[in-house]
Parts: C-alpha cells; structure tokens; sequence
C-alpha cells in the first residue's frame, strides 16, 4: 500500500539508494538518515478535540527512520492549491505508523483535519535534525516544556527518553483546559505531569513558564537537561530561565516553510555560527537548536 | 503505441540535452539536496541557486508567502559565495553527468565579471545564467532586467568576459520584454531565459502587515504560467537565440505548452519545492505525450503553435 517512491533510475531495492544521504558536506549537515517520499500514507488513526486534530500515518519506513524533533511534509491534496506541503513534528511513534497533532488554523490544516480513515496523504520525511541526548543524562530528570499545540513533538520525545532510561517531567499548557487535549494520553502513560492554565481552569493558573520557574525554584535537584517547544514568548523565557541556571536547553523551533528540505532558504532564523550570527534554515539544520545558539526576536519576557 | 522511445534530446545549439527539462535556479539548492529523491542524471540540465562573489545573509523572515496557487519568496538571494561553492559543492556536481549551469549574481557590474572570471576556469561548468535581475547597489537598487541599456551593458561584459555560454535571464517586470530581449540579443548573449519571478505583495489583513518582511516579493508557480507563456511566445518569435521557458510548471503537459509557443528548453522551478522529484515526472509525462502523439523526436514541437 504505502511504498516509498524511489529514484526512477536506480533498480528496486538497490542499495545505493541507501547510500545517497544527506550530510555529504557540512553545507547540509543536517542528518545522514535517508528522507523519503511516501505518495501513500494510509490514514489509519483519527482523533479529535474541537479544533485540535490527531492523525495516524501508516508509512513503515518513514516511522522506522523517525527520530524525536523531526519534522514530515504532508501535502494536503492533489491541486495547487493550497501550493505548499505543510510541516508538522513527529508527535508519536506506534510500530509502523506516524502521528501528527496539529491545530486548525488555516486552508491547509482544515483540509487535512476534513481527511478520513482509509484515505491517503503524500508525505516526506523524515526531515531535519530532531532532539540530542547526551550520555550522561541516563537516570536523570529532565524537563520537557510544551505550549498549546507545541507539545506535538515532545510526547514521541518522551516516550524516546524513556526507553533510554532518562525521566522526564512533562510541563504542559495552554490557554484553557480544553486546549489541553493530549493530557490524558501523557497521563495514561504515567508520565510525571505538571500542568497550567492561562485562565486556571485546570492546574496552575498562568503561563507553562511560570509553572516551569515555580518547580525550577522549589525543586531540590535541578533538571539535567530542558527540552521545549512552543510559542516563540514562551520558549524564550523558558531560554533565559534555563541559561540562568546553566541547564542546557534545547528547543524545537517552527516556521513558514517552503520546501522542508532544504531547497528554498524561506524558513530562517537567526542563529549563531561560532562569533557569527546568520540566517539559518530550520528544515535543515534544525528544527531543533540548542538554546545557545537561537538569537531570540522581540522583548525580552 | 509505438514501442520506440521517443527521442527526447534537443539542443541549445551550444549544449545538447538528453530531455528538455532543466531545473530553475534557486528552487534546487545546490543540486545535492535533491540527491536521496531522484537521480539527477535523469535531468536535461541543473542550474544551481544563484551565486555572488562573496557569501551573502539575505533578507530576514518571513520569506516566503502563500497565494492562490503561487508563492511569494523574498530570500534575498542568500548564498554561500563562489570560494565555499568551488570547495564544498562543485566537485560532488561535477562527478554527476548533467550539464551544471551557474546562475551569476552580482551587486555591481564588476561583481557579475568577478564570478564569471572565477568560474571560467572550471570545466565541469557548461553554461552561465546571467540573474540580472539582482539589485544593484549603485543604482539605488535598480535591478540591470528593467532596462534595455542596462541589460546591454552588463550582458556585453558578461560576454567579453566569459569563456563559457551565456544564458540571460530576464525579469517579467518590465512593460515590453520584447525590446529587453532583443538587447540582451544584440550585447551577444547565447541564449535566453525567462521568466524570473512577478514582484508581488500579500497583505495580513488581521494586521494590516505586508506577509513578508520586505513587503514586495517575487510570484511563482502555476499562477504565473498563462503570462509567462505568453512572455516566452513573444520573445522566442523576436529573437533567433534559443529560448528557454518557464513559469509555474508542474506537469508534462505544462512543458509542451512552452515548447510549442517555441521555448527550445524548459526550467520548472517552484515544482521542485513541492515534490522533490517533480522534474522526474515532468519528464516522464513528456515522454508520454510524445507516444500518445506519435512524435518521435520532442524537437518536433517546438515552435509549432497553431494561429490560423
């Protein structure tokens, strides 16, 4: 059903295929796992809480190649209009199947979030560079921080970490209790949960980054490592709480994208090279970046 | 059907392509991100993003906006320069049977020369495309394209100064591309390309905003293809060089309405940004049209639009 497409020139199943990777050169350093095209995704999976949506993907190698942080292209129809893919994280990762949440807002997501069970989607992925682990952080605690629908890619982190024996704390909030719509899921999991609420209709009354400064302060051991995702305030003050405390923090970065491979230059942002900063494509080289490195826009939180 | 593959190859005169389908600049990186989605021998030719000199930031974000079947980019021609391009790209495009045609880019006349004489000494390169669509600095950002004095000069240089073919690439944002065309013929260009982008604006009407950082951007895709086309016919029955179309194409057939209204080549551009190995269709489908047809030498398309 879901055959990944492959080079017309090369014969089936050749192992050159395999070979062409990207990271030839440290222009394209960005990951030297095999990105593929699946022209037939079967929907598999649906859910939904009023306008946030739930896909399930069926693209066995596109999720066998799936790494936390990366990113799929998903074209919503067949018609050039709207013209682009759209990107989403990687929001789990079930055997042979992919997920995406994702929130209607526009042309593109309604379309997608119209689609059925049974029908297909054209996808392309896995892109970009998903999140780091470093070796020491195996038994420890770290902080996963996600806004509104920036918890997308950090349930597949979680439950990554979690295989590799590292314990993450799951900060997770949004406007209103029902903009909380994959709580139950991290809760079925037993993940160690902390939530907030802008308006306090469940959990902590604030910001997701209050609540993250609140544990950080009362917390007798600092977390080894923070991982975040989520609107650009938020990330940011989450950034600088972070570097106050010399954790390293490592955030999920979204954009207008064109191509999602690298192609186009459109989906920048400011990051830093050593004593330079520059222009750098998030579908590339990220969409994961070390807190370090991102040159945060606008006034400081 | 005829069992016999249709001849594909056509020629610029100066360069021979196995198909008639190049890949425009700036929509194909440098031609090895496309590398694990198809074979880029596959290709009639690749024409990497365009290069300045020296390496260079582009505009800030957003860069990119949406519209009816288009898309609005201000990248600001972003780039890494010729010494990092010569170092890190060129040898690995070199080993790939394609002919490599480098998009030149310049902020000054001098500048255009400079990546010229660079390049001139690199065999791997068949062809230059001339962007003389760039703003130039001295001239308060007025691009060489608008003009058919400018593109004169600057094609005349580029010409004096190269050892390889030159393409020329015009702008569509002008009132008569004929006359532009008909001078970048007469500064000695070798062939021409058109059309770059349509300079565009999108607003967020929620916040009264231009969509992008720059305000104005360049239109591309299929929106744009009835006026390029339109474009390519008109030029191509003014000048006797080859003619190269694009604009918006996405399918075979979107080709073929290029080569009959006399483009002896084609670039598909904002394609490659959707589907990575988009060209490899629109090969496959001209191949098609061809059998379906009974033509047995694509050639024998173009140029053949039917006015009675």
């Amino acid at each position: 059903m879901s055959k990944p497409m492959r080079p017309t020139a090369l014969p089936e199943n050749s192992p050159i295929f395999l070979l062409l990777k990207r990271g030839d050169s440290d222009i394209f350093l960005a990951d030297s796992r095999p990105m593929l095209r699946d022209p037939t995704a079967l929907i598999t999976k649906k859910e939904r809480w009023k306008d946030y949506q739930l896909l399930g993907l069926k693209s066995p190698q596109i999720a066998e190649q799936a790494q936390p942080g990366q990113f799929l292209m998903v074209r919503v129809n067949d018609q050039s209009n709207p013209l682009l893919r759209r990107p989403f994280s990687i929001h789990a990762r079930e055997r042979d199947t992919v997920e995406i949440f994702f929130f209607r807002t526009g042309v593109g997501t309604t379309i997608l979030a119209d689609k059925k069970e049974g029908e297909t989607l054209d996808v392309l992925g896995p892109l970009g560079k998903g999140f780091t682990f470093r070796k020491n952080l195996k038994k420890k605690t770290v902080f996963l921080v996600g806004g509104g629908r920036g918890i997308a890619p950090l349930y597949f982190l979680a439950q990554e970490l979690r295989a590799r024996e590292i314990k993450p704390r799951i900060f997770y909030g949004g406007k209103t209790e029902s903009d909380l719509p994959v709580l139950e899921k991290f809760h079925r999991q037993g993940f160690d949960l902390f939530v907030s609420t802008d308006d306090g209709s469940l959990g902590f009354k604030g910001l997701v980054s209050g609540l993250f400064q609140k544990e950080l302060l009362r917390s007798p051991s600092q977390p080894a490592q923070v991982y975040a995702c989520g609107p650009e305030p938020m990330m940011k003050a989450i950034a600088s709480l972070a570097v106050a405390r010399r954790i390293p923090a490592q955030f999920s970065l979204e954009s207008i994208m064109g191509c999602g491979i690298g192609a186009c230059w459109g989906c920048v942002k400011r990051i830093r090279k050593g004593a330079q900063a520059e222009w750098t494509k998030i579908c590339e080289e990220g969409p994961v970046f070390s807190g370090a490195r991102i040159i945060w826009e606008g006034k400081d939180p | 059907m005829s069992l016999r593959r249709p001849d594909l190859t056509v020629s610029l005169g100066f360069l021979e392509l196995r198909n008639p389908v190049l890949v425009a600049s700036g929509t194909f990186g440098y031609g090895l991100e496309f590398g694990p989605f198809l074979d880029l021998e596959t290709l009639g030719g690749i024409i990497v993003k365009g290069l300045y000199f020296k390496p260079r930031p582009g505009n800030p974000p957003p860069r990119l906006a949406e519209s009816p079947s288009g898309l609005i980019n201000s990248i600001g021609l972003q780039g890494i320069g010729v010494k990092a391009f010569s170092e890190k790209i060129l040898p690995q495009l070199e080993k790939i049977k394609t002919p490599l045609i480098v998009n030149v880019c310049g902020e000054t006349d001098e500048e255009y020369a400079a990546v010229i004489d660079f390049f001139n000494k690199h065999d791997g390169i068949a062809a230059f495309e001339l962007n003389i669509s760039c703003p130039n600095v001295n001239k308060e950002g007025a691009c060489p394209a608008l003009d058919s004095e400018t593109t004169f000069s600057l094609v005349e240089l580029a010409r004096k100064t190269s050892r390889r073919p030159i393409i020329t690439k015009l702008s569509p944002n002008v009132t008569d591309i004929v006359e532009i065309a008909r001078a970048a013929e007469e500064a000695g260009t070798d062939a021409i390309s058109l059309v770059n982008t349509f300079l565009a604006l999108a607003v967020d009407v929620e916040t009264r905003r231009p969509r992008l950082a720059t305000v104005f951007g360049g239109l591309s895709g299929p929106a744009i293809r009835p006026l390029a086309l339109r474009m390519v016919y008109q030029v191509a029955k003014a000048v006797k060089i080859p003619v190269i179309g694009m604009g918006g194409i996405m399918t075979g057939r979107d080709a073929i309405e290029f080569l009959i209204v006399g483009a002896k080549a084609v670039e598909v551009g904002t394609a490659n940004l959707i589907n990575p190995d988009a060209t490899v269709s629109v090969i496959r489908e001209m191949e098609d049209f061809c059998r379906e047809k009974k033509i047995s030498r694509i050639e024998e398309l173009i140029g053949t639009l039917r006015i009675d």
